[in-house]
């Protein structure tokens, strides 16, 4: 297993407090790691930092993917889109005035190329470009069983649905890395079991590797390989599921400090 | 594809048609020069406003200086045609009015187009306010006299075909890879941008488009009525365009259209009420805001190739 992701001594101070204080962590390829902690342990803010939402105030990250390696720091959220790092919100971001099938369309576009003139002048061309999105998309959404609801608008759709729909639009960018921010957060249970299945599913069947913070922890222990467990911003411990449950920093963090 | 064909071949169609109608009637007398020149404002007001759709209704930035990119293609047509007195050089000066109108939107867009909502619209409208103040006092443009006998190339035809032509540009954009990166950016800045999408770029695309096609509208409207004046472009004029646009439906071009001739024809009938028109004006739009506050239409779209889907769906179930 090579190394994907790499998180050297990432600090982020807002003012005077340190939201993320120096975290160091790996991500391997066709990997699928959990980041738990508790509330407010920096868990959102270390997500945003990797996906470039906001800028570290020092610290390295860098992605060894195929196409080569590439510092991240300072890059715009968008251009760590391109390189391959995707993610979906913990409170949903789908494109809500849009049909199912447009919010995955613009998941597309950085990954297609259709000059304004031609698409202006509707040259063969654009027409050809135009099919070949519509057809991925639909072949992704057929994945995800949402081939039905191609022409609904996302913000009609069920809420367990929506999410699933986020996870689509990450996925139709062709990530390399995908980041879950709570991904079954207001779910009920019988939802959370289809969403660990899926989640599964995903990760073998597009070989990505996967990040995930979750709350939710019959979910994190079913799907996670290593859990990073963060708290006050710094990390608390590393390890598999099972060193995770019987760590006592862990336990205490959690629960607070035994009577 | 054979769809596509079929839908591009009826709009194509219904614009022909539309401009043989109206040379008909000319012809016949139906329609005078007093109605003429309200059509004319019509389809003047009609490409401001589909412009000034794109940037507010697709791309969700409130711009409130589309009269200052309209004065800019304006003046170049009457500095341009008083002395390259062809109608090449009204085509000339629209290209120049374009070309000029791009560069100063590049140079207000991209300072401005980091501020969002309410301060973005004074940003833009202070860079409208700038553009007609600099008009105003330079010897070229006439200062605030403005500039008559401009030499009459624009005719109704004129007008029509460049709106059918700035329409196809708008409506197109917005129906392609463009034109949704352009929608995820009014939807949702953070999850664009996390989908990959130059959120900024995206922005500038439509606000320099539609400058561009308001520098259009402004070289017929200066070529049209031959006399401007820096007055002409002022605040007032951005906000009318904006009323069009709102009334019609934020985010529907079809709306535009309606809204623009809907206006265009009450400000006509009510010509002879003077001041009292204003009044109605104001009541005509409290009353939509009131009942209708997305518009006229909404963001509904006249698409001949939803109808005909729909067509074949009631021959389906009728076989």
């Amino acid at each position: 297993m090579s190394e994907l992701l790499k998180v050297d001594n990432l600090i982020k101070n807002f003012g005077g407090l340190t939201a993320v204080s120096d975290v160091t962590m790996h991500l391997n390829s066709n990997e699928l790691v959990a980041l738990i902690g508790p509330n407010g342990a920096g868990k959102t803010t270390l997500f945003n930092l990797l996906t470039g939402v906001i800028t570290p105030s020092s610290g390295s990250v860098v992605l060894a993917g195929k196409e080569g390696t590439f510092p991240l720091n300072n890059k715009k959220a968008y251009q760590i889109a391109k390189l391959g790092l995707s993610r979906t919100f913990q409170n949903i971001r789908l494109f809500k005035e849009m049909t199912v099938l447009d919010n995955v369309l613009i998941a597309m576009t950085s990954r297609y190329k259709e000059g304004f003139v031609s698409s202006i002048l509707r040259f063969p061309s654009y027409y050809r470009t135009e099919r070949e999105m519509k057809e991925e998309a639909i072949k992704l959404l057929k994945i995800f069983s949402l081939d039905q609801q191609t022409e609904t608008l996302a913000k009609n759709l069920p809420y367990g649905i929506q999410r699933r729909l986020e996870i689509v639009r990450a996925l139709s960018t062709k990530p390399q890395i995908l980041f879950l921010d709570e991904p079954a957060a207001g779910m009920n249970p019988e939802e959370t079991a289809d969403l660990t299945r899926l989640i599964i599913e995903v990760q073998k069947e597009f070989h990505i590797t996967v990040l995930l913070i979750e709350h939710d922890m019959s979910l994190v222990m079913q799907v996670a390989q290593r859990i990073y467990v963060l708290d006050h911003g710094s990390l608390l411990a590393e390890g598999s599921p099972k060193e995770i449950q019987q760590n006592p920093a862990v336990i205490k963090a959690y629960l607070g400090e035994e009577a | 594809m054979k769809a596509n064909l079929k839908t591009n071949a009826i709009w194509l169609g219904l614009m022909i048609a539309g401009y043989y109608l109206m040379n008909t009637l000319i012809l016949v007398g139906v329609i005078n020069s007093f109605i003429e020149n309200m059509l004319v404002t019509i389809g003047i007001n009609i490409i401001l406003a589909v412009g000034l759709n794109l940037i507010i209704g697709f791309a969700g930035q409130f711009s409130l200086g589309h009269a200052g990119f309209m004065a800019i293609g304006a003046y170049a047509s009457a500095i341009i045609t008083n002395s390259i007195n062809s109608p090449i050089g009204f085509y000339i000066s629209m290209g120049v009015g374009v070309v000029l109108a791009i560069v100063i939107a590049l140079v207000v867009g991209i300072p401005t187009l980091r501020l969002r909502g309410d301060y973005l619209a004074i940003a833009t409208m202070g860079a409208a306010e700038i553009i007609r103040i600099i008009i105003n006092n330079l010897k070229i443009t006439n200062g605030a006299a403005g500039m008559f006998n401009i030499p009459q190339f624009a005719d109704w035809a004129t007008v029509y075909i460049m709106m059918c032509l700035t329409t196809i540009v708008i409506v197109n954009f917005i129906h392609s890879r463009g034109g949704r990166a352009v929608m995820s950016v009014r939807e949702d800045e953070i999850a664009a941008e996390a989908m990959g999408i130059n959120v900024f770029k995206w922005k500038l695309a439509a606000f320099v488009l539609g400058a561009s096609t308001a520098a259009i509208s402004g070289s017929l409207h200066a070529s049209f009525l031959q006399t401007i004046a820096p007055n002409d472009f002022n605040i007032m004029s951005s906000i009318s365009i904006l009323i069009i646009v709102v009334l019609g439906g934020v985010g529907s071009i079809t709306g535009t259209f309606v809204a623009a001739t809907v206006l265009g024809v009450i400000d006509t009938i009510l010509q002879n009420f003077g001041t009292l028109r204003m009044v109605i004006y104001a009541v005509a739009l409290i009353l939509i805001m009131i009942f209708k506050p997305s518009g006229i239409l909404g963001t509904w779209e006249l698409s001949f190739s939803r109808i005909l889907k729909r067509i074949k769906v009631k021959r389906g179930v009728s076989e």
